[in-house]
């Protein structure tokens, strides 16, 4: 999936919607990555132009939150939990299984054809279901290595029907 | 003015009607935990099912959309009130069935709880251990209402407080009424709350701003209550934090959510709407001088941001480091005005104080740690959840009685209390009263109410070595002494548990835990390193199996581990190196298979697949 042609009008739409002010910083970026799906550093100069604080100052914002990303993520974005609650009963192994299943070596967060990306959270609040892992918004409750496999199958085979 | 002159009488009298109108209510959970397992389809399949029936008692039936139970392991959750029905490990091919339940009076058999112990089923949500051991207050409507629906919450007097407080009563006796009820703030540094309030009132504003900040940045990894309160019973919130505004002096506030929580987010969204329409947030609030405006601030994931100073640089937009104390928030805080910040589940308390008086509230709890606590009940026990007692109950009760014991008959081995800046307790704490000083004495603390169980399964040093890596990562770098020092405390536990280190590294890393306590600005470095100390402290034995005898007692540490198969026994099914999620297992069919220790991941699937036994660990 290549990324979005970036065009920069939808940026300034979304200063002028959300408020040009510092305190908003966060939210834009918020929207700027629901938008192109990350945040493309073009988007981050211009946001810094517009609102009238440095590029560096926004630069610094969206690298210091884990939620903000600088490179694409993937159509469908593997959150899985490592709480406390998740590690004690097993989340580990189902990384592990999510990483090979996807052919992912050590460094690489996201597969060739943009499929998938993977990260880890620290705590999703569902401790009473871990291991947990989330797909896009959906909750996957109680996984281990031969379900999460399962479920990246079975969202590849519906991928590759269509 | 007497209680019956609230203005908001008419309109509880109203909202109560709108209720009972809705006939039978069936209240499923639709919190985070039953979502995962599917309760809203069953919500919409029972709306659709539940036109025209009428139910035993002769009504109609309404499907109520709740907020967390807190007996997530259990989920789906359903519960009829009416007919003293709950039902768990609701599936969306039971509706039919629990239609028929609710039109006859008799319950789907399968669908009631098991106690774990006696074996006996239980329909009534009063008599499961689970529930009947619990003392829920902030909670307590969790579960009970829709949290999408204003009717629900000020039919049950929700808003009373706030109308009480800003007509009959000034801000100097709502924060003595907080100072008397010993409320303590409940996100983990345990201050007391009346205090922090008594020093916002005081406080000079050079325009007169002042404001009130909400912490639902609920980051410690395994704690889950705020979220429950604001997805569940969000107008509880909403009322504290105006009664909050009205006691020092604010008309504007910030709810700091963390991104984590969609649903929550979305249910503040909806109650603050709807509390506005209704006038009781807003402008002249029930037609009185006072005005409460609360915003909603997402957060973007940073554990730090939890702490105030953190919080507050935050929400003006910028990275979330802490700034030194003083001044305090108090003093000058957001956007440099006197700011009030407390956790949810502190400000959930406010209006039940107000309501019943601060000598109610003081009647719970222990002599210095007053009313209930949450705990996030997770991790290896039987009955996980989201529970609330009174401070100073035990450790064992709360195990073992609401807990309901270890799953699989395992032995209990230590809890993990306060999240990563708790610490571990061990059997000999069991017995220990659960609050703040007590926790502190010994060497954990009550944190936001993180409970993790481990069992004898789980590795100590994996365990220390999983909160080192979560602090690790999310310190914002600004102190040297936490920036550097837990990356060289991760790296001494990532040694240990690979066999690898040397007995001085525990000296090192008993030093390097002081260094960071006495040289980080913030909670986070402060406590830190917490897990280690609490865990070189009971589990030291461990550490130096580890280290001497290149050995994890649990069998946890991979490194630690050699898989081999037996060839002997190994009748070549195949079976295992088609589930090894590394393709490390190679042989031909119906021959003895061999495993690649180089490619192996030890994540031991091999070993539970294997349907002879011939997959052991050395």
């Amino acid at each position: 999936m290549s990324p979005k042609t970036i065009c920069l009008d939808k940026v300034d739409s979304i200063i002028d919607s959300v408020g040009n002010k510092q305190s908003n910083l966060i939210a834009i970026l918020q929207h700027v990555q629901a938008e192109y799906n990350y945040l493309p550093s073009d988007a981050l100069v211009r946001i810094g132009v517009k609102m009238g604080i440095s590029p560096a100052t926004v630069y610094g914002v969206a690298t210091f939150y884990s939620q903000f990303s600088l490179e694409p993520k993937g159509k469908y974005q593997i959150k899985c939990c490592d709480g406390t609650a998740c590690h004690v009963r097993g989340s580990n192994p189902v990384l592990n299984a999510i990483r090979v299943k996807l052919g992912l070596e050590d460094g690489k967060y996201s597969t060739k054809d943009g499929l998938f990306s993977i990260e880890t959270v620290s705590c999703l609040g569902a401790c009473g279901l871990a291991p947990v892992v989330v797909i896009n918004d959906k909750v996957y409750p109680q996984m281990t290595p031969d379900k999460i496999k399962k479920t990246i199958d079975d969202i590849r085979n519906e991928e590759e029907g269509e | 003015m007497e209680p019956n002159e609230l203005k908001i009488r008419e309109k509880q009298a109203e909202s109560a009607e709108k209720i009972a109108a809705q006939g039978t209510r069936v209240f499923v959970c639709a919190g985070t935990g039953c979502v995962a397992n599917g309760s809203l389809e069953i919500i919409e399949k029972l709306k659709e099912a539940g036109i025209n029936v009428q139910t035993i008692q002769e009504k109609k039936m309404t499907v109520v959309p709740t907020g967390c139970h807190g007996f997530c392991e259990k989920g789906a959750l359903m519960v009829i009130p009416d007919l003293h029905f709950t039902y768990t490990k609701v599936k969306l091919s039971d509706v039919p069935e629990i239609i028929e339940s609710i039109k006859t009076g008799v319950p789907v058999d399968r669908l009631l709880y098991v106690d774990p112990i006696t074996n006996e089923k239980i329909a009534k949500n009063e008599e499961i251990n689970f529930y009947a051991k619990q003392h829920r207050t902030s909670l307590c409507n969790c579960g009970h209402i829709n949290p999408e629906d204003i009717d629900d919450a000020v039919a049950i007097r929700e808003y009373e407080a706030l109308e009480k407080v800003i007509r009959t009563m000034t801000p100097e006796e709502v924060v003595k009424e907080i100072m008397d009820s010993g409320l303590r703030g409940r996100g983990g540094g345990g201050f007391p709350t009346g205090r922090k309030w008594m020093f916002t009132q005081a406080a000079k504003s050079p325009t007169g701003k002042k404001y009130v900040v909400c912490n639902g940045d609920e980051g410690d990894p395994g704690a889950f209550m705020d979220r429950s309160v604001m997805e569940g019973d969000p107008h509880k919130l909403l009322e504290g934090m105006a009664i909050a505004g009205f006691a020092v002096g604010a008309d504007e506030a910030y709810i700091y959510v963390r991104a984590e929580y969609p649903l929550a987010i979305k249910r503040l969204r909806i109650a603050i709407a709807q509390a506005e329409e209704r006038n009781l947030l807003g402008k002249n609030i029930l037609g009185t001088d006072f005005s409460f405006s609360i915003h909603i601030k997402e957060g973007a994931g940073a554990f730090v941001c939890g702490e105030e100073t953190a919080l507050i640089a935050s929400i003006e937009g910028e990275r979330g480091m802490p700034r030194p104390k003083p001044p305090f928030p108090a003093n000058k805080g957001l956007f440099g005005m006197p700011t009030l910040i407390n956790n949810v589940e502190t400000l959930a308390n406010v209006p039940l104080i107000m309501l019943n008086g601060a000598s109610w509230f003081a009647s719970m709890g222990t002599e210095k740690s007053k009313g209930t606590k949450t705990f996030a009940l997770t991790g290896e026990v039987n009955n996980t959840g989201l529970i609330e007692v009174p401070m100073g109950t035990t450790l064992r009760e709360v195990i073992f009685d609401i807990g309901g014991g270890i799953r699989n008959g395992k032995k209990f081995k230590a809890a993990q209390i306060g999240g990563p800046s708790g610490g571990c307790l061990t059997e000999k704490h069991l017995d220990l009263p659960l609050d703040y000083d007590s926790l502190i004495q010994a060497g954990a603390m009550i944190g936001s109410g993180g409970l993790v169980v481990m069992n004898e399964d789980t590795c100590i040093v994996d365990t220390a070595k999983f909160f080192m890596n979560f602090t690790q990562s999310e310190s914002c770098g600004k102190c040297v002494p936490c920036r550097e020092g837990t990356k060289n405390m991760l790296k001494i536990l990532d040694n240990i548990t690979k066999g690898k280190a040397k007995m001085e590294d525990l000296d090192l890393l008993q030093e390097l835990a002081r260094s960071i306590q006495a040289g980080s600005l913030c909670g986070l470095g402060k406590t830190a390193p917490n897990p280690v100390l609490s865990t070189l402290k009971y589990f030291y034995d461990e550490y130096v199996a580890h280290i001497k005898e290149k050995r994890c007692p649990a069998g946890v540490c991979s490194a630690l581990r050699t898989i081999t198969i037996d060839a002997d026994k190994c009748k070549g099914c195949t079976k295992c190196a088609r589930n090894c999620p590394a393709g490390a297992i190679k042989g031909e069919i119906r021959k003895a298979h061999e495993i690649d220790q180089a490619k192996c991941i030890k994540c031991g699937a091999c070993i539970s697949n294997c349907p002879f036994k011939a997959i052991k660990e050395a």
